[in-house]
């Protein structure tokens, strides 16, 4: 059992946790992944670390209160217990001296991305950040990413705050010379920011989030076509070359289970669960 | 109990186990085989010739005695029969359901040079299940030596590995990465072939012997082997990390919906409980027609699996031949009873989806059978012009698994072969001191009889290697 030590809506519907989990704490770096098993009948749930502490002992990360999993996650208080954690997962990020870095995060990858951006500038880097919502309301930790970074932007896909959509990204990357893009959010923003950026021949990464059942190489669920190759996002990832990735194929991927995942939501909903015992 | 007498002409057939009627268990996850009642068990102990020279011994992996407790099991002596089975293996309720008998000790035994063999798997599947429903005892455990082992995976391998150096008196931990013990005996293996209860109380056990079980815990990412025996005091470490990665076939189509590996079909069945969606969490989705690719025991699994599930039609699909099919026989014919179709000397081409990315047609082609390969099996040869095209709306690839990378990619200096898996000698020892390996991580995917072998090994020589230290 691993105890919840902070429960915060950072946006709607956003929720970030802290949680006791000293040696995925001790072991955690920039880019990798946990599974989160709310209790017994519960999936394994893969959610990108957005911050940790050895001394502390604690983990954290952020999720989107979407689906049953994840809204059961929610209701948890401070104090409470998940059932499981185990981590962390998936190869760390690349974290050198590159020079000028572009960032681009979108919804609840902010939070991991913050945690890219400092280890970025601890490594002597030059970040811009770029941050985006669907709407203004969904965007969190501004003003630390605009401390973190040596340029800031906004984006909303509504263009109720900074920038409508990320064309503009055209803009910023015609006027400096960038060494690295780092892309981290919707695998339809991470398609877009990776087209944008391929023109320009910067080398782009992005951290996909496939479904995964085990997330440690067993079960080939979050396999990926990349440069024409299946990969496992898991134990191959779950950074990628964004020039690389067949985006599309991945789309429909995450989609498979889309009516079990409404179904499963609906009930809980409704009942708080299915509630036949497992016959 | 009395001791039934021995007939005085040994019968040819085997007494046959009870099983579930095909009809009915086609349609529920409850165990097929159902064991032998204690008349049944003594009638098929009489069989046994008791051989001067006993052939089975060798023929048995773990080399258990097998002469000996069936002697023991007729004259009633339950207790001393299963203790006698218990010298060399640990694990007898769960051997007794799934060794392949008839390839080890029963493929020596005497009495099947005429008629059938004794039926060894299903005696100690008696005892086991006696033993079981009476209440383990806990058997003598040394005094404590003041060693730490760390075992990496509580699958098969490292279960017996476990259980054999907690009874010397070492202090062992086993880390095991998901969140249940068992390895594939729990995400593997379904419950009609292996009942759940049965592998936990086999753990349970385990844990009685004094051994701790970390779960959740993957070693490589959260401690790497070095950190283990350099900070985390422990002074031998045993890797049973299995077979890992689904292989697939390259073929196009392949990342279409609905096509699952059988590692992924079976954990989301076995380990993850999707057969209860949404009263569990795990969804799966079975269509109407379910193809299985391989001829395997893994195929098997994942067939019969989807036909409980519902499925209208399960049809495997196998590029060799009936003759070749590497699956248990038993299983085979199981699978054929409950109704489970055999395709032949076929493979698949290429996969078609339908506009949302689910798969619903396959394209085959036919194969027929040329010289032996590598394998001593005849290859099979793609026919010009056979091409075919099936229906599907599910399709489970089990084709095989290669060695999961993570410990090899995380520890410097241990030995790897260029399929991945780990350098051992025959005592499990590999190119790191105090580092030992066993199952299917050394040898690639086999029994898991063949894993406990390794383990029992393995253990007898990290024993060895602490004491000396």
């Amino acid at each position: 059992m691993y105890k919840i030590l902070k429960n915060e809506e950072v946006a709607p519907k956003i929720k970030l946790f802290e949680v006791y989990a000293p040696e995925v704490a001790e072991k955690a770096k920039p880019g990798q992944f946990i599974i989160v098993i709310v209790d017994e009948k519960g999936e394994r749930v893969p959610l990108t670390i957005a911050d940790y502490d050895a001394k502390k002992g604690t983990i954290s990360f952020v999720f989107n209160e979407v689906g049953k999993s994840t809204k059961q996650l929610g209701l948890l208080k401070e104090g409470d217990s998940v059932w499981n954690i185990t981590g962390p997962l998936g190869n760390p990020s690349e974290i050198k001296l590159f020079g000028l870095v572009l960032c681009v995060a979108g919804g609840v990858m902010i939070a991991p991305m913050r945690l890219q951006v400092k280890a970025l500038r601890d490594a002597g880097n030059s970040v811009v950040t770029v941050i985006g919502a669907r709407i203004k309301d969904l965007l969190f930790y501004e003003d630390e990413m605009k401390a973190l970074s040596d340029e800031f932007y906004v984006a909303t896909d509504d263009g109720s705050k900074g920038f409508k959509g990320l064309d503009f990204l055209k803009d910023v990357l015609a006027k400096e010379k960038f060494d690295r893009c780092v892309v981290m959010g919707p695998v339809v923003m991470m398609k877009n920011v990776s087209e944008i950026t391929k023109p320009f021949g910067i080398p782009t990464v992005v951290t996909l989030t496939p479904i995964m059942v085990d997330g440690m190489g067993m079960c080939g669920v979050c396999r990926v076509t990349v440069g024409g190759k299946m990969m496992f996002g898991c134990v191959d990832g779950p950074e990628f070359d964004g020039h690389k990735v067949d985006f599309d194929g991945l789309i429909k991927r995450q989609r498979m289970f889309l009516p079990e995942e409404r179904l499963s939501s609906l009930l809980w909903e409704l009942h708080g669960g299915c509630h036949c015992g497992g016959k | 109990m009395a001791e039934s007498k021995p007939k005085p002409k040994i019968k040819k057939e085997a007494v046959p186990i009870p099983k579930q009627k095909p009809e009915e268990r086609r349609r529920n996850f409850n165990e097929v085989a159902l064991g032998y009642t204690e008349e049944q068990a003594l009638e098929e102990a009489n069989r046994c010739l008791q051989c001067p020279k006993p052939q089975c011994i060798s023929g048995c992996p773990v080399e258990i005695e097998i002469p000996a407790f069936i002697k023991l099991l007729r004259e009633g002596k339950y207790e001393e029969a299963i203790a006698k089975i218990k010298e060399k293996n640990s694990l007898p309720a769960i051997c007794g359901r799934v060794c392949p008998q008839e390839e080890q000790c029963q493929m020596k035994c005497v009495v099947g040079k005429v008629g059938e063999p004794v039926s060894i798997g299903r005696l100690e599947r008696f005892l086991a299940d006696w033993e079981r429903k009476r209440g383990f005892k806990i058997p003598e455990i040394a005094k404590p030596t003041g060693k730490r082992v760390a075992v990496i995976g509580a699958g098969p391998a490292g279960l017996t590995v476990a259980a054999d150096l907690a009874k010397l008196g070492h202090k062992v931990v086993i880390f095991e990465a998901l969140h249940l013990p068992g390895g594939v005996l729990v995400y593997g293996i379904p419950e009609f072939r292996l009942p759940k209860s049965i592998v936990q109380a086999e753990v349970d056990y385990i844990q009685r012997l004094g051994v701790e079980l970390k779960l959740g815990f993957l070693v490589g990412r959260t401690y790497t082997i070095p950190e283990l025996l350099k900070e985390r005091g422990f002074e031998a470490v045993f890797i049973g990390t299995g077979a890992g990665l689904p292989a697939f076939m390259n073929v196009p189509g392949e990342d279409l919906g609905g096509i699952y590996s059988a590692n992924e079909f079976l954990i989301r069945v076995n380990l993850m409980k999707s057969y209860a969606f949404p009263c569990y969490d795990t969804p799966i989705r079975i269509g109407k027609h379910v193809v299985v690719i391989g001829g395997g025991n893994v195929a098997m699994d994942s067939a019969r699996s989807a036909l409980r599930l519902g499925a209208e039609e399960v049809c495997i699909v196998y590029r060799r031949s009936r003759e070749e099919l590497p699956a248990r026989k038993e299983e085979i014919e199981n699978a054929e009873e409950e109704g489970i179709i055999c395709k032949f000397l076929a493979a698949p081409l290429r996969f078609i989806g339908d506009e949302k990315g689910w798969v619903k047609q396959m394209e085959c082609i036919c194969m027929e059978l040329g010289p032996p390969d590598d394998s001593g099996r005849r290859r099979p040869v793609p026919v010009k012009g056979s091409e075919f095209v099936m229906d599907v709306d599910t399709v489970i690839v089990a084709i095989g698994r290669t060695p999961n990378p993570i410990i090899q990619r995380t520890t410097e200096g241990l030995q790897v072969t260029k399929w991945g898996t780990i350098v051992a000698d025959e005592n499990g020892k590999t190119s790191l001191e105090g580092v030992y390996a066993g199952g299917d991580i050394v040898t690639g995917e086999a029994t898991v009889i063949s894993a406990m072998g390794a383990g029992k090994k393995a253990a007898r020589a990290i024993h060895e290697y602490l004491m000396k230290k």
